[in-house]
């Protein structure tokens, strides 16, 4: 086990990503900022915290449950996906969506996000902020804003921590 | 036109003939279809001698209930299959019931029963007739020429005589030809659709339940007409507490009345039909323990009559349907010997020779017929049972067609290794 | 039959869903959790997700249900799975073919999914022992009719919170009802407690055994309860005539407005449809504001993806571990 990110640094890259945001879209723009479930959920509560103070325009804050878009689900596989609940409880139609994950690896997940989107409506702008992009991708997918940019192993897992439901916040490598 | 008889001498065999009150070690020649000696180390020529040492030689065995389903459904059973198979359970004589396609309710159809028997040349079959006509329940049947046919007694068997006026009259009538009449008890205004005894598992299952009553109502009244009539009475099936104590009173009261049980109703209880296996449905259905407990003690009181199989073939593809519309019935004829020695032996309600009487000499009285007897003179038919033969129940080897048998699987003690009716080879055990 | 994973989550691994009384209470709240995730479709733009794309549901419906195969039908199209309608009113014996033979038909046309509804008890269950697609019991006989009770028991929570200790009533036809069967499994083990409430004629056999009280007036223990749910009576249903007139049974066991008076103000009124109005409830009850009788029909569509979803990934693990 490796710590990619610790407790002190992860704050930082949250505000890192923020500072990204904040100089690419205008201060007076609405904004809706959606987690994928689960760790993309609280990386973007905290982005929303991060942001409040810059933005002018509303900021809007949802969370994704991506599971019934997952493309693996008729593959048999070793933990059952559980379905749970989306909480998007605003037209994102002419919205501008800024998706929120914790790791880009593969660019399965954002994919599936994004048709789960599309099926609650028609944004005018989608947008893509990770904690970790690891590297590795295998569908055509690059994130917007990022935390932190490295090459992981394929056979390594990056395990992001955060404290609202672990024990601390920190980025890992297994 | 008498067959070339063999002489046949089973040696070294522990005869139990319980109508006689004998169970020894004893050897018995046959000859022209006769028991023609019994003693210790016989030493006559014979065309055949048979080793049954360590087994038990005992009258042939004789089943008050079976359905061989000819005429009308051979591809269920034919008299011929039914035959083979009886033979195989150790049964010399069979009486089959009347509720054929058309039913046995007038004499041509008794004597087709007869002929199909003689041709199939395995076991005795004897036939009851309907008591009323198509067993509507509403007409009788013509009983006088059906006994003249050789008709060995009258029951509606797969449903009972409804009416109360219609049974008294046939009590009454069918006195003059001194057959016994059998009812299969069933009170429909009670029992309606049941498919499974009235109790907690029907409720959990959602299937309509038959009331013990229905079975018990229909029993006392038929009693009732016992008395009013003096008919010799014989209650079919019995599956219930209640039901053997009404037997039980009539007994005591001296009436002529005689009943018989089913393995399964003293194997099985209705928890068998937790998942809707349709080879558990039976009519009488499957009780509770309760009734098993009553059962065996009246078996052990000496109560029970005759244990009879109520061997119902039916086709896989009506037992593959939905257990509401499946029909009711267990193949079992060639394992029945094996299931009363573990209903009744292995529990230790009664010995051999005592089970063996409620298969030979008691259904024959039940009949009125001169069988289930081996003393010398007596017709020869006779079982070798082998009694602590492991075997395993296979369905798949029946000689019957039915595979309809809840017993498959199970592992038995107690073999038929030979069955001779009147003094021939008619089954003999390949191992 | 399903097994705690590491995380303390349940895995689901039942390819067939014949009845609660099979379910265990973690079974059960693993549904309604996952029909929460089903709940907000019907506001959606798209009312319709990819997980069963390619995939076959059949209806097998040998009963009229209208509403039950409507919803099922809705369920199954919203989760893009491809929908046959079999509805055979006659008895399959009269034509001389055996359900069996019917279901054997159908997967041969490569079914995946089986939605059956059925006058026999237990004929779902005959089909898990001769097919191999996932069967789903829509209310056989008086047996079970699971998907009704996690519909009850989901509009309970989602209106009551969590069931223990709350008091239900089931009033009516108990002895011809599949709906009181399920129910009583999944309010109880859920940990509700549940009161029978009909004259002893509509009531089954040894009705004490079940986990439940047993009442025959309702006016006894109206003032009790929490939830009350009131049973169709199924005049088809009823042999002979276990009470001598509809006005009669109104009257002792009917919902009116004027018991309504005696229950607890806030005592939701729940009906499994379609509803006699008049016979087992009062108008004025079924659409006033204790009534919570669409809101079940609602989330009955929640409920039946849940489920469709659910069977079909167990059917999924189990490629796996061939």
């Amino acid at each position: 086990m490796k710590i990619l990110i610790d407790k002190n640094q992860l704050n930082e890259k949250i505000k890192q990503i923020a500072g990204q945001i904040v100089s690419n879209i205008p201060a007076e723009t609405d904004i809706a900022i959606i987690g994928i479930r689960s760790r993309g959920e609280i990386l973007a509560q905290r982005l929303v915290k991060a942001l409040k103070t810059h933005f002018s325009g509303r900021i809007l804050n949802g969370t994704l449950d991506i599971t019934l878009y997952r493309d693996d689900l008729n593959e048999p596989k070793e933990v059952q996906p559980t379905v749970r609940s989306t909480e998007i409880d605003f037209d994102i139609t002419d919205k501008l969506i800024l998706l929120v994950d914790d790791v880009l690896h593969t660019g399965r997940s954002v994919r599936a996000a994004m048709d789960a989107l599309t099926d609650l409506g028609r944004p005018r702008l989608m947008r893509l902020a990770v904690l970790v992009d690891r590297g590795h991708h295998e569908y055509p997918i690059c994130a917007d804003y990022v935390g932190l940019k490295t090459d992981v192993d394929e056979s390594q897992v990056v395990q992001v921590n955060f404290i609202e439901i672990d024990k601390e916040d920190r980025v890992i490598v297994e | 036109m008498k067959n070339e008889s063999q002489r046949i001498l089973i040696k070294g065999g522990r005869l139990i003939d319980p109508k006689n009150s004998i169970d020894r070690v004893a050897d018995i020649l046959l000859a022209d279809e006769q028991v023609v000696r019994i003693g210790s180390k016989l030493t006559e020529p014979a065309d055949r001698v048979m080793d049954a040492a360590g087994k038990i030689v005992a009258p042939g065995l004789i089943d008050l209930h079976v359905h061989f389903r000819e005429p009308g459904d051979e591809e269920e059973e034919t008299i011929a299959s039914g035959s083979a198979a009886a033979v195989a359970g150790g049964f010399t004589s069979v009486v089959c019931m009347p509720n054929t396609t058309p039913p046995v309710d007038e004499a041509t159809s008794v004597e087709y029963v007869h002929r199909m028997g003689r041709q199939a040349r395995k076991t005795f079959v004897y036939v009851m007739g309907a008591i009323t006509k198509e067993r509507a329940g509403k007409e009788l049947s013509e009983m006088g020429l059906m006994t003249q046919a050789g008709a060995i007694g009258f029951t509606d068997d797969g449903s009972g005589v409804q009416d109360t006026g219609v049974m008294l009259r046939a009590m009454k009538y069918a006195s003059i030809f001194g057959r016994v009449v059998a009812q299969h008890c069933e009170d429909r205004s009670l029992g309606k659709n049941g498919v499974m005894n009235a109790g907690y598992n029907a409720t959990v299952l959602g299937l309509p339940g038959m009331d013990p009553l229905a079975e018990e109502l229909m029993l006392w009244r038929d009693i009732q007409l016992v008395k009013k009539t003096g008919v010799r009475y014989h209650a079919q099936h019995i599956s219930t507490a209640g039901s053997v104590n009404i037997i039980r009173q009539a007994k005591v009261e001296g009436l002529p009345v005689t009943c018989e049980v089913t393995p399964h109703h003293l194997l099985l209880t209705e928890e068998a039909i937790v998942d809707y296996d349709t080879n558990y449905k039976v009519n009488p259905p499957l009780r509770t323990k309760k009734d098993i407990e009553s059962l065996m003690q009246a078996i052990a009181d000496g109560i029970i009559d005759a244990l009879a199989t109520d061997h119902a073939p039916h086709l896989r593809s009506e037992k593959e349907l939905e257990f509401l519309t499946a029909p009711c019935g267990i193949a079992g004829i060639e394992c029945a010997l094996s299931l009363y020695r573990k209903a009744l032996i292995d529990t230790g309600v009664c010995d051999w020779s005592r089970m063996l009487a409620m298969l030979t000499f008691k259904p024959a009285a039940v009949l009125n017929v001169a069988k289930g007897s081996l003393a010398v003179g007596d017709r020869a038919d006779v079982v070798v049972i082998d009694p602590d033969a492991q075997w395993t129940v296979d369905a798949e080897k029946f000689y019957s067609k039915g595979r309809n048998c809840p017993y498959h699987g199970w592992q038995v003690k107690g073999k038929v290794l030979y069955t001779l009716v009147a003094g021939e080879v008619r089954f003999e055990e390949k191992e | 039959m399903s097994t705690h994973s590491r995380t303390g989550k349940i895995q689901w691994t039942r390819k067939h869903l014949i009845g609660i009384n099979d379910l265990s209470r973690e079974e059960i709240e693993f549904i309604l959790d996952t029909a929460q995730g089903f709940e907000e479709f019907s506001t959606r733009s798209i009312k319709k997700a990819p997980p069963l794309r390619g995939k076959v549901v059949v209806n097998m419906f040998f009963e009229d249900s209208t509403r039950t195969r409507n919803s099922f039908t809705l369920a199954a199209s919203r989760l893009s799975a491809d929908v046959i309608e079999f509805t055979e009113k006659s008895s399959s014996v009269s034509k001389g073919e055996t359900l069996i033979d019917t279901a054997r038909n159908l997967e041969a046309m490569g079914v995946d999914i089986v939605v059956i509804r059925h006058s026999a008890g237990g004929a779902p269950k005959l089909l898990t022992r001769c097919i191999h697609a996932c069967v789903v019991n829509a209310g056989d006989g008086y047996h079970e009719h699971p998907t009704q009770a996690l519909l009850d028991v989901y509009t309970i929570r989602q209106v009551r919170g969590p069931l223990d200790g709350l008091r239900i009533g089931i009033v009516g036809d108990i002895a011809h009802s599949r709906v009181a069967r399920s129910d009583i499994y999944a309010m109880t083990k859920l940990g509700a407690e549940v009161t029978l409430v009909g004259p002893p004629t509509l009531m089954p056999a040894r009705v004490q055994e079940l986990p439940v009280k047993v009442s025959h007036r309702l006016d006894d223990v109206i003032e009790k309860l929490d939830v009350i749910n009131m049973l169709r009576i199924q005049f088809e249903r009823l042999g002979g005539n276990p009470f001598p007139s509809v006005r009669e049974y109104s009257r002792f066991f009917g919902l009116t407005v004027d018991r309504m008076k005696r229950a607890k103000p806030n005592m939701l009124v729940m009906h499994p449809g379609p509803m006699n109005r008049g016979v087992e409830i009062e108008s004025e009850v079924a659409d006033g504001p204790n009534s919570v009788i669409l809101r079940q029909v609602s989330n009955g569509l929640a409920v039946r993806m849940a489920v469709l979803f659910l069977v079909n990934q167990a059917a999924t693990q189990e490629t796996k571990e061939k």
